[in-house]
């Protein structure tokens, strides 16, 4: 981790959609009157989602302003979480889970692909379709490695299969969500099996050897 | 109260009370960096680590955990802390050798060495050596405006600068941003910081990464003598101490006084310091055909004597300024009266305050330090934040601690706190009064000067007397009608009655045209005097009424003199001299006293002591020194009411910067003064 400052080129203003501004609404009146600054972390999270995945300052101050707080305490919000994105990220936002389960199942071969499609971390491609970013574990450790990109999760990747996925996102093809090797949901990666393996010990009840007659 | 044993001392403390905070009371020292007492815990900087038995079982944070947190033995013996064992010190120097892993080692040419915190604990608390062989980090310098200097690669994370200026100021100028080993104290996008009170980060910061910038590289402070003093920017008659090198003030720093300053001051009362030393009048100047010359003492004092020769008593006048001392006024007062006149004024603003209706009335009669025990606030034409940040920063100590239902008549303006905004005129005082529900045991109500300056300042006086009476201000042991003043000498020129006396004009009528021949303006430099009168300039700098005056004699600033100042409470208080006045000035005293013998009106004392006995003796309000003495709060039922002016209220300082002849001279306040400006524009915009 690094210094993060704010992005040189700056957009000149920004406003909330109206759905965004309903939803902020709604977001500000969980929380007491006089309290609304809780709210800072949900209204930046929409901001950057509005915003291609950024925060630029002009979208900082707005939350300050929607708050009614000093916009310097908005700003160490926006620069303690790395989360929120203070520099234009590509229109696929690839953020890689290195922590150990990934990295021990091969996260360093994904790694190596983004290093060389993509270039060094943090850094958009020329044609603006990617960037990406080592993160900490992202809570899916059962199918890894995995890597999020935007919104949503891939799984259970190799170099093979992560190179075709970007291939088919850089080509518009349709990808698949989830688990690029077929399983579902977090099942062992053998197949659905355990209800199907001999469940009991190895007499064929329950309970330890030891003691049975 | 808990019962607690600290290094085998047993003690009786609140039990709210922080292990910091017991500790001290057992007389144990603890190092500490984040933690001030004024400001809310951070316990981020970890170098206050005790040992505690009944806590954790881990060196701990004594800034954060209080008292009443640890349990008693098994035998119901009280809690245990130890702030010398083994544990301890090792905790000490670990954190010690944490916070230098990034800390240059560049006290050599550091500006906080000789007086830095991480240096004297380093000392104290520390190794001599680190295991960290890696290299250190580097942290981009800021910009923060034109009083602070910041050298970010020797911060330590602390946040007291954040903490004060989100807490005391008021203002949210700093935050810290990042996190971890990359957080950056910084402005926002690195603006100049807002607040009045903004120097004090440079006091707080317990390293060399807040400095103060117009001290840049110019001295170490144990090469400069310590001179205690007070102040005379403003009215509240902070607690200063003047460093000197030399026959050069090279600095002016607060000195804790928790009824007056606690221990902040303005950037105006610190940063002035360069104004001491530029436009300085240092020798007697005669107006001849039109211009001034340099002349000196005799030549001088024989251009006065020839003019005074046969001058009508009455045609003689004496206006005293925001910054002269109570000496200075006695004996011009003294002085003129004996030449047979009665036209004295020490209210160059137009006041309408006079010592004819009692001290109570001009007096801030609750204290600042009373503020906190205050209920409710009316503030009535004034700006406390501009007229005397100090004490606005009490304002907002009392505000922050709930309950505190501030309302404002006048000028809307920031106070850094927030208010309802009742009115813009004087009517909305009495409407205020009748109305209020709220206004709680202890009331208060201020007045700011330029509501009193107004043609109809007599009657503003007496509805917002009236109006603190109505709120129930103003009872046995309770006084909460208050006048705040903007000039450090304006108290002490009522007490010592430079008013108007029998006949006499008023400084108004003084001026005017055809108001009097020879007028005396001593320091007097916001009021314009109409061509005609003979004026004799006795004051400091090169300002406006030097530039009117016929003869200019040359004067001591109150860094220069030791002298009697009256805060807007009505609190005594003495100035030092830190050093010598430049070139041929004088103490106003001695000058005054010169020019009486060559007027053959020779004032009756040859020293300040022998002044200060006469004073004393005809004004035994200034025998004690320091303190207040309630003034008596029945004048207050029977001030003169009057028509009140629809005109809205104003506040008396436009440019916070710029109040003083001493401000008018410094680099630093014009700075100052013109990016407060370009601030205003932009807000404009």
């Amino acid at each position: 981790m690094s210094v993060r400052r704010l992005a040189k080129d700056q957009p000149e203003s920004f406003e909330f959609t109206p759905q965004n501004k309903a939803w902020l609404e709604r977001q500000i009146a969980k929380y007491p009157d006089g309290r609304q600054a809780s709210a800072v972390i949900p209204a930046l999270w929409q901001a950057q989602k509005q915003n291609d995945y950024w925060l630029p300052r002009a979208a900082i101050e707005k939350v300050a302003e929607e708050l009614g707080m000093p916009a310097i305490r908005v700003m160490e919000v926006a620069t303690f979480y790395t989360m929120f994105n203070l520099e234009p990220v590509g229109r696929y936002f690839v953020q890689m889970c290195g922590t150990t389960p990934c990295m021990l199942r091969g996260s360093d071969d994904i790694k190596a692909v983004l290093e060389r499609r993509v270039g060094p971390q943090g850094k958009r491609t020329a044609d603006g379709m990617f960037s990406w970013l080592e993160v900490e574990c992202l809570g899916a450790c059962c199918n890894a490695p995995m890597v999020q990109i935007n919104d949503d999760y891939y799984e259970d990747l190799t170099a093979e299969n992560f190179e075709k996925l970007l291939d088919d996102l850089a080509a518009g093809r349709p990808v698949k969500k989830g688990s690029q090797t077929g399983r579902v949901s977090s099942e062992p990666a053998g197949g659905a099996i355990t209800t199907l393996t001999e469940f009991y010990g190895a007499d064929g009840t329950s309970g330890p050897l030891s003691g049975k007659k | 109260m808990a019962k607690i044993s600290i290094d085998g001392i047993e003690i009786d403390v609140p039990a709210d009370y922080t292990l910091l905070q017991a500790c001290e009371e057992a007389g144990k020292e603890i190092p500490r960096f984040c933690f001030h007492e004024r400001l809310s815990i951070a316990g981020n900087c970890r170098m206050c680590l005790v040992e505690v038995k009944g806590g954790p079982p881990k060196p701990t944070a004594s800034c954060a955990m209080a008292v009443k947190d640890l349990r008693p033995g098994p035998h119901g013996e009280p809690p245990v802390v130890l702030t010398n064992s083994p544990m301890v010190k090792k905790a000490r120097e670990g954190v010690m050798e944490f916070l230098l892993i990034n800390h240059p080692l560049d006290c050599p040419i550091c500006d906080q060495g000789g007086e830095c915190d991480l240096q004297d604990q380093a000392m104290a608390y520390g190794v001599d050596s680190s295991r960290f062989a890696e290299n250190k980090h580097a942290v981009a310098d800021k910009y923060m405006g034109p009083l602070i200097k910041t050298a970010m690669t020797r911060c330590i994370h602390c946040t007291r600068c954040v903490r004060f200026t989100a807490e005391i100021a008021g203002a949210d100028d700093l935050g810290a941003m990042g996190r971890g080993e990359d957080t950056e104290i910084t402005t926002y996008l690195e603006r100049a910081m807002t607040s009045e009170l903004s120097g004090c980060v440079a006091d707080i910061c317990p390293v060399g990464a807040l400095l103060p910038k117009p001290q840049n590289f110019r001295g170490r402070p144990w090469e400069f003598v310590k001179t205690p003093s007070v102040d005379v920017m403003d009215a509240v008659g902070s607690a200063i101490r003047v460093d000197t090198r030399g026959r050069e003030v090279m600095r002016i720093l607060p000195r804790v006084n928790e009824a007056v300053n606690e221990e902040w001051i303005s950037d105006k009362t610190r940063q002035i310091v360069d104004g001491l030393k530029r436009q300085r009048l240092d020798r007697a100047y005669v107006r001849e055909n039109g211009r001034l010359r340099a002349a000196a003492w005799p030549e001088a004092f024989a251009a006065i004597a020839a003019k005074a020769k046969g001058a009508a008593g009455d045609r003689i006048g004496a206006i005293a300024g925001d910054l002269v001392s109570v000496e200075e006024m006695f004996a011009l007062k003294a002085l003129v009266e004996s030449l047979g006149s009665a036209n004295l004024d020490c209210r160059q603003d137009g006041t309408k305050l006079d010592p004819k209706f009692g001290r109570a009335s001009y007096l801030f009669n609750t204290t600042i330090e009373g503020i906190e025990q205050a209920t409710s606030l009316l503030i009535v034409g004034a700006n406390p934040r501009k007229e005397a940040a100090v004490l606005n920063a009490r304002i907002r100590k009392r505000w922050r601690q709930g309950a505190f239902p501030i309302a404002l008549i006048g000028e809307k303006v920031d106070l850094t706190c927030p208010y309802d905004w009742v009115g813009a005129g004087a009517d909305a005082i009495a409407d205020y009064a009748g109305k209020a529900q709220s206004a709680g045991e202890r009331p208060m109500v201020i007045v700011g000067q330029a509501a009193l300056a107004r043609p109809d300042g007599a009657a503003v006086l007496a509805a917002v007397a009236k109006a603190a009476a109505d709120l129930g201000a103003i009872r046995d042991g309770w006084n909460g009608f208050n006048v705040l003043h903007t000039a450090a000498a304006r108290v002490g020129g009522l007490d010592v009655g430079f008013t108007p006396g029998e006949g006499g004009r008023d400084a108004i009528a003084m001026t005017n045209p055809g108001g009097v021949d020879i007028l005396f303006n001593l320091g007097a430099d916001e009021i314009d005097v109409a061509p005609g009168a003979f004026v004799v300039y006795l004051g400091s700098h090169g300002d406006r009424g030097a530039h009117r005056a016929d003869v200019i004699l040359p004067t001591a600033t109150y860094t220069e003199m030791s002298g009697l100042y009256v805060n807007t409470e009505g609190r005594v208080q003495m100035s030092n001299r830190a050093c010598f006045a430049p070139g041929e000035a004088r103490e106003g005293w001695a000058v005054l006293r010169a020019l009486s013998a060559e007027l053959g009106k020779t004032l009756p004392f040859d020293s300040l002591a022998e002044l200060r006995a006469k004073l004393v003796a005809q004004h035994p309000v200034f025998a004690t020194l320091d303190d207040v003495a309630p003034a008596d709060a029945g004048p207050l039922a029977s001030l003169p009411a009057g028509t009140l002016d629809a005109a809205p209220l104003r506040t008396s300082v436009t440019d916070f910067y710029l109040t003083n002849p001493i401000a008018r001279a410094s680099a630093v306040m014009a700075e100052c003064s013109a990016l407060a400006a370009g601030a205003l524009k932009q807000a404009a915009e």
